[in-house]
């Protein structure tokens, strides 16, 4: 069941409003990744106010659906979403990458509320979520593991050694949404290290896929939808998105791979972000 | 002559016993399962136990992915692929996460023998002991492997216990008691102190009865838990006795004798030998000779010990 327009146009205003979030945390923190955040907001909006089962004061609720962000650099999104679904005060996201706070660099399932997995290494969060998977189907639990995986898990070894194990343990109760922004830390993929073809790739792995436009919420959410389908295998969306979506200055440039906006460049955004009519949603 | 047991045959059996009342075990082995003996595991438990194939990270990252579930997820491969090949899986997706996986690596050390260098881990001690959070264990003989496997079950937190191909000459019988972090001082003196893990225990055990000849009285310690170590009983061999040889089958850098040659310089200097691998790869032979070769023989613990005393004579 597809989402409404009304439904559309609320998740794409969280959406707008989540960037200005992450934009504000990085200029604040004064580094950070800005691409990678920027390029999977939407995937992160439909994910935790759409289709997970999850419960914000209840962070450890066994039941719930769970996500491993394999792209850990893409921190600061994840944690603007988590603060608006509730796991922790927003105030909370002046102070990433600061000494003692509970928002580090990349995600520490031990520190901050919400995440379900620590990463930062690229190329080892599908394998966590493979056990996930696994313990979930041990214990006879209709819950999800989502796992977010970005070009640079494409490039790691480990994540192909996770695609064989989850396609030959028959996990359909995970599903992989990949970020392809095509545009990693030393330039495009396609120069550093090509990763296409993408899709026959996960076919070739056993894996039900399917390719979207990551940055249109209706297909996103449908291709959630598609993947919570039960099946006898693992499930993978390849989301075509743009890195540093949003922001003129950053879409599609390796430069904002690994750098925070400028005090210049916030103000910018603030403006390309501003809402395009009055009306607020809740 | 005492008995040969295999420290990996005790495994495979405790750990097939323990699954009976620990549903939250579960196993993981990358097609070494066999060898290994988790696959006593497997033929009790075969919804438990999970067959990786040849993919080290991957197995240990899912253990992690596993125990971040709430699992009790106990891994098992050569030593040289688990501490190797997966050791940055083990730091970021299981210690960084204080996370609750244990990792029992066999073909510990050269005694591995005939396959030759590429399978003789002497490194494992020092990867996984730099590790914040990493609990690591190289238990004597295989009644002493029963009881730190039924430990570990007990105890929250990564945890690395190596065990070994050939099978051991019987240091202790079923009324051994091992505590996680508690030396063992296996035998009392007063001259030098012989400290050791692993198959070593019982060299060292054996060059007490040679330095007994001489009328040397030397204290054996079996240090099981290199980390967190028993820094007491390391203090009370230096303060007491003088001198300390430390014997491991691993190198002698980073491992069991580097850990006490830390404590020793920080707190309380005295004469350290130390027993092991010097900085060198193995090769192929029947453990006994590569036993020889590397200077890991009860002889060799003995004459280092001489130098100890002659040394802490001087000083």
């Amino acid at each position: 069941m597809g989402l409404s327009h009304q439904e559309v146009e609320e998740l794409q205003e969280i959406a707008r409003q989540l960037r200005i979030d992450i934009v504000e945390m990085l200029a604040k923190a004064g580094s950070g990744h800005t691409g990678g955040s920027m390029s999977m907001v939407e995937i992160l909006v439909a994910l935790y106010f759409r289709h997970m089962r999850h419960r914000p004061h209840e962070p450890c609720w066994p039941d719930r659906d769970r996500l491993v962000l394999s792209k850990g650099h893409g921190a600061p999104a994840l944690y603007a979403v988590l603060a608006r679904a509730g796991y922790f005060p927003r105030e909370e996201l002046s102070r990433l990458r600061v000494l003692g706070s509970i928002l580090q660099g990349h995600p520490d399932m031990a520190k901050t509320p919400g995440i379900d997995f620590s990463s930062g290494s690229i190329g080892q969060g599908l394998s966590a979520a493979c056990g996930m998977a696994l313990a979930a189907r041990l214990d006879k639990k209709d819950l999800r593991v989502y796992s977010v995986l970005g070009d640079g898990d494409m490039q790691e070894g480990q994540t192909w050694e996770a695609a064989m194990a989850a396609a030959h343990y028959g996990l359909g109760n995970l599903s992989a949404i990949v970020d392809y922004n095509r545009v990693q830390s030393d330039g495009p993929v396609e120069e550093v290290m090509e990763i296409s073809p993408l899709a026959a790739k996960w076919q070739a792995f056993g894996w039900r896929m399917m390719e979207i436009d990551g940055h249109n919420l209706a297909d996103v959410s449908d291709a959630l939808e598609w993947t919570s389908g039960k099946a006898e295998s693992p499930s993978v969306v390849i989301a075509h998105t743009i890195k540093g979506k949003g922001l003129s200055f950053a879409e599609g440039k390796a430069s904002y791979h690994g750098v925070a906006p400028s005090k210049a460049e916030l103000e910018q955004a603030r403006k390309e972000l501003a809402p395009k009519r009055e009306r607020v949603v809740r | 002559m005492s008995d040969m047991l295999g420290t990996r045959d005790a495994y495979g059996k405790t750990l097939a016993r323990l699954g009976e009342e620990h549903p939250e075990i579960v196993v993981f082995d990358a097609d070494l399962s066999k060898s290994t003996r988790s696959a006593e595991f497997g033929k009790r438990f075969p919804d438990r136990f999970f067959n990786m194939g040849l993919a080290e990270q991957n197995m240990l990252a899912t253990a992690a992915g596993m125990a971040a579930y709430g699992k009790m997820p106990f891994v098992s491969t050569f030593a040289i692929f688990a501490s190797g090949r997966a050791w940055e899986q083990i730091r970021q997706s299981i210690c960084y996460s204080d996370l609750n996986v244990k990792i029992v690596a066999t073909h510990g050390g050269v005694t591995v023998g005939a396959d030759g260098g590429s399978h003789q881990c002497t490194e494992d001690v020092a990867l996984m002991r730099v590790l914040p959070k990493m609990t690591v264990i190289v238990p004597a003989d295989a009644y002493e492997t029963e009881q730190v496997i039924e430990a570990v079950v007990e105890h929250r937190g990564p945890t690395y216990i190596r065990l070994a191909r050939s099978k051991f000459p019987v240091c202790y019988g079923p009324d051994c008691s091992f505590k996680i972090g508690r030396a063992h001082r296996i035998r009392e003196g007063r001259d030098v102190s012989i400290i050791a893990v692993g198959l070593m225990v019982h060299e060292a055990m054996e060059a007490r009865d040679l330095l007994a000849a001489d009328g040397i009285d030397a204290r054996v310690v079996n240090m099981s838990t290199i980390k967190p170590i028993d820094e007491e009983e390391v203090l009370a061999a230096a303060r007491e006795t003088g001198g300390i040889v430390t014997a491991e089958e691993h190198s002698v850098i980073g491992g069991l004798g580097s850990a006490v040659a830390e404590i020793v310089c920080e707190k309380h200097p005295v004469p350290v030998k130390r027993i092991g691998v010097q900085d060198l790869f193995g090769m192929s032979g029947d453990p006994d000779s590569l036993l020889e070769f590397y200077g890991l023989k009860a002889r060799d613990i003995a004459e280092a010990a001489k130098v100890v005393l002659d040394e802490s004579a001087r000083a």
